[in-house]
């Protein structure tokens, strides 16, 4: 890395904008932050440079996407061989005809299928880079340092703490996650889900199975819920 | 490369810490700054990776200490500073006079 971005050693950067510096982290920062981006937001909507109402449609955007939406696809490429292939190998288009329009040019995404003899297990070391398109906001714990560090030094033990146990002649295979290349993994279709409807499937299709950490939930403990 | 890595660069770095499965809620500013940066981003001022490199910018300490979205505002902050889009002191003389207007309150 160069020096010449290196705000480590740049005193006058961040830390201390003359008249006030950063407090730590606790519930006054916590406050401060707050206060700074409802600042930051007015200031920008003074300047013409993006409206309130804009921001507000991208939050509603945000949120309109979920765990669910990615459970339709995998529930479909359960039930469709040739909407499985097709996934696999044209992830674009495929989801296009489901009405899911991807962000366009980037972040491109790759849709991996889970076997017996391959897992997959989807992080993000350098930040956070996950599917939203298909499966809203990451969950808190991908975002972490822990699981961000360790996913890629020790998958089977993290695979452990989320109770998923890989049989040791199975592959596990780690993807890490850019800004220009996401991962969606296409789980392991359940025993005893023959038959089922595409809604009776994406009930067994959790997010934590779409991320890699587990496996989808059985028809038999589902019915054991209802 | 010999470099010891980057504190963002957190792949296998060491760490025994359990995987913390709790949630928080996500707060409104935290939704805001999120979609502050991707208006910004569809608008063409803050691109993503111009995010990220202004994330792994932050020093080290403050890197680890902040919580997630604190390092984005911080971020997106220092990028509109260094496009020259706002300043700082524009900032806090509108978080000043929005406090004032909230009943002076803090």
């Amino acid at each position: 890395m160069s020096e010449n971005h290196d705000h480590a050693n740049n005193p006058d950067h961040h830390h201390d904008h003359g008249d006030h510096t950063h407090p730590g982290m606790d519930t006054e920062e916590l406050g401060w932050h707050a206060r700074r981006v409802q600042a930051m937001e007015t200031l920008l909507a003074e300047k013409g440079l993006l409206t309130v109402a804009e921001v507000q449609r991208n939050v509603d955007a945000v949120e309109s996407r979920s765990p669910a939406d990615g459970a339709r696809v995998v529930a479909r490429a359960w039930s469709d061989p040739q909407f499985k292939a097709r996934l696999l190998a044209e992830p674009e288009a495929a989801l296009a005809g489901m009405g899911y329009q991807l962000p366009d040019p980037t972040p491109k995404l790759d849709v991996v299928e889970n076997t017996a003899a391959v897992h997959h297990l989807v992080v993000c070391t350098l930040c956070s880079c996950y599917p939203r398109a298909l499966l809203g906001r990451p969950p808190d714990w991908y975002k972490s340092f822990a699981y961000r560090s360790r996913a890629v030094s020790d998958p089977r033990g993290v695979l452990q703490e989320f109770g998923t146990e890989i049989p040791a002649d199975a592959e596990v295979v780690v993807l890490d996650s850019t800004a220009d290349l996401r991962y969606l993994v296409l789980p392991q279709r359940p025993a005893g889900a023959e038959g089922l409807s595409e809604d009776e499937l994406a009930a067994l299709v959790t997010r934590d199975s779409m991320i890699g950490v587990s496996q989808p939930l059985t028809p038999e403990l589902v019915a054991a819920d209802d | 490369m010999t470099d010891t890595p980057k504190v963002h660069d957190m792949g296998g770095h060491p760490n025994a810490s359990p995987i913390d499965h709790s949630e928080h809620t996500l707060m409104d500013w935290e939704r805001r700054i999120d979609s502050i940066r991707g208006v910004l981003g569809d608008k063409g001022y803050i691109t993503v990776d111009e995010l990220r490199r202004a994330i792994e910018g932050l020093p080290p300490e403050r890197y680890q200490s902040l919580g997630y979205y604190q390092r984005w505002a911080e971020a997106v902050e220092a990028l509109l500073i260094e496009k020259g889009l706002l300043t700082a002191a524009e900032l806090d003389a509108t978080m000043t006079r929005l406090e004032s207007a909230a009943g002076g309150a803090r």
